[in-house]
């Protein structure tokens, strides 16, 4: 077994009105794992996601962040502990040029020398050294994914959380993204949603998989693949 | 606008402010420069709205409202303590401190942009009907009496140290033109450093900034409280200027006079607001010697012209033709794709989950 335990949720449930989103998940994370999480459609993913990120706060249970209770903090305590998080819809800001939006997430954390290395260096991770000066607005959604993630990785995080990283990506970047987190999982635990098998197979160590807001199974690719349960989760509910 | 070519503009206004600041003095009336006090000190608080609004995306409809409280708080400490050196550190703190009280409120409760204008614009409106209703020898504070509806005479700012040694109205100008000056730099300074950046951050994605790890509601409130701080001096200048601080600074006309200053002026620039203020405060000036056209139809039209037809404002609009004509083809067609990703990005937003 990998080290010690990083991300821990204890019956973490959210409630929004009548509906159950998330159902009393248990969750742990160990130091430098890469998990990613899966599931269809409302399955629960996003919003256990948001519980973790502190963009929603839990309806009951417990986060903890490396013995650290966050279910009341706010994002910017979460991103202070020196967790790096990417949302679903690219969160870029959108009217500054590429190497400032870097540079605003490398000198939250960092002195000015520093975090002006530290662009540069991750300019180069995401390949964007060409496009630096060009306005977020102007790029591809792939190329605006890679500012996200180089918001997330200049920080230099060693928990990073990553909801779809690889959507509406062109096969090329959707690899070259893949390269890139498995970059990442040197330095840092990370858990990844994600809706692309194929993404997933690239780059998965250990599974989870949600179903109507709690955890169906856990465990490496191929077992959950072959599973039937998931299969037909996935597939749809078929008659017997 | 790269940054060589700002340079080179901020050294080119910085010279016609200095050259402005020797020279009106020697070629103008002493009435007219009485009179560009005032204009100086709308130009102030216009600049206080285009740090708060154009960088910092807070639309702020009660800037008055510092601007007010700045001066009255430099009346009343300046009768109070005899002098007006401490009271001009008194009314910017004042004005700064409220600011950032108000914003703790507002921004620490998440109050979303368009309640926020309400509010501000609110407090202003309150502060306005409360001094109205300070007539009588029971208002006052210490020596000095509100003054309800008529307002309280402003002691003119003396030698710093030296509380019988009065400055001329000229020389008061020299002080006004010199703290525009300073605020205008000190305001360009600020939106480059660290802070500033991260405020523009904010502007453009407050998600983001937050999910990075800077604190949205602390950068804000401290934006809001400088702001607030600026406008409090611009205070302290129209109090001087005019010679008089009544309950009209905190009136709706004028609350609504700053946001169209900046809107004119331009958003996004530091110069812009300042020119607007400038140009509507002669505009409007002069518009007064005549009775055929009323003033407020003029500044209606104007605003409706502009929200329509340069919505941008004038300096970025200027500078976009410049490049355009140029040939720096690249920066007009950000705009134009920008909004574009703007209306995507919405309807993006609307199927998460």
């Amino acid at each position: 077994m990998k080290g010690e335990i990083v991300v821990e949720t204890r019956g973490l449930s959210m409630h929004f009105g009548g509906v159950v989103a998330v159902d009393q998940v248990d969750f742990n994370l160990r130091e430098n794992e890469l998990r990613c999480l899966i599931g269809p459609n409302g399955a629960g993913k996003s919003t256990f996601f948001k519980c973790l990120t502190g963009q929603l706060k839990p309806t009951f249970g417990d986060v903890v962040i490396r013995d650290l209770n966050v279910n009341r903090a706010h994002s910017h305590e979460i991103a202070g502990l020196g967790v790096g998080i990417k949302t679903q819809v690219p969160n870029v800001f959108e009217g500054l040029s590429v190497q400032e939006n870097i540079w605003l997430a490398a000198r939250r954390f960092h002195p000015a020398a520093r975090a002006r290395s530290l662009v540069e260096e991750t300019l180069e991770r995401v390949r964007l050294t060409d496009i630096r000066r060009d306005m977020v607005n102007e790029l591809s959604h792939g190329q605006r994914q890679w500012v996200e993630l180089g918001m997330v990785i200049s920080a230099e995080p060693w928990l990073v959380l990553l909801d779809e990283p690889a959507a509406g990506m062109t096969h090329d970047e959707v690899l070259l993204t893949a390269e890139l987190i498995r970059e990442i999982n040197k330095t840092a635990s990370l858990i990844v949603v994600e809706h692309d098998m194929q993404f997933i197979r690239m780059i998965a160590d250990k599974v989870t998989v949600f179903h109507r807001g709690a955890i169906l199974i856990e465990d490496t690719m191929d077992v959950v693949a072959a599973d039937p349960t998931v299969r037909e989760v996935y597939l749809g509910h078929r008659k017997k | 606008m790269n940054r060589a070519r700002e340079n080179s503009w901020l050294i080119l206004i910085g010279i016609v402010g200095v050259i402005f600041l020797i020279g009106a003095p020697q070629v103008l009336e002493l009435f007219t420069i009485i009179n560009l006090t005032t204009a100086i000190a709308m130009a102030l608080l216009a600049l206080s709205l285009g740090l708060v609004w154009g960088f910092g995306g807070i639309l702020c409809f009660g800037q008055s409202t510092f601007f007010g409280i700045g001066a009255y708080a430099y009346v009343v400490a300046a009768i109070n303590f005899g002098g007006t050196s401490w009271a001009v550190v008194v009314a910017i703190v004042v004005a700064a401190a409220f600011a950032a009280l108000l914003g703790y409120f507002m921004f620490y409760g998440r109050v979303s942009d368009v309640y926020l204008g309400v509010i501000t614009l609110t407090v202003s409106l309150i502060f306005y009907n409360l001094m109205r209703r300070t007539s009588g020898p029971e208002y006052k504070i210490g020596d000095a009496l509100l003054g309800g509806f008529n307002g309280i005479n402003a002691p003119p700012l003396n030698v710093p140290g030296d509380a019988s040694w009065f400055l001329f109205p000229e020389d008061v100008f020299y002080v006004a033109m010199a703290a525009l000056i300073i605020g205008y730099f000190g305001c360009v300074w600020l939106v480059r450093s660290h802070f500033g950046r991260v405020a523009v951050a904010i502007r453009e994605n407050e998600l983001r900034a937050e999910l990075i790890g800077y604190d949205v509601r602390l950068q804000k409130l401290l934006l809001f409280a400088v702001g607030g701080g600026i406008a409090g001096a611009a205070g302290v200048l129209f109090a001087n200027g005019v010679g008089r601080v009544t309950p009209d600074v905190f009136n709706l006309y004028n609350a609504a006079l700053i946001i169209i200053w900046v809107i004119v002026g331009g958003r996004g620039t530091l110069i812009g607001p300042v020119l607007g203020a400038f140009g509507l405060f002669y505009l409007i000036g002069s518009l007064g010697q005549q009775t055929s056209i009323n003033n407020n139809l003029v500044l209606g039209v104007i605003l409706v012209v502009f929200v329509l037809l340069v919505p941008k404002g004038i300096v970025p609009t200027v500078i976009d033709l410049w490049d355009r004509k140029r040939g720096h083809r690249g920066q007009f067609r950000r705009h134009g794709r920008r909004q574009r990703r703007r209306g995507s990005r919405t309807a993006e937003t609307s199927h998460e989950g």
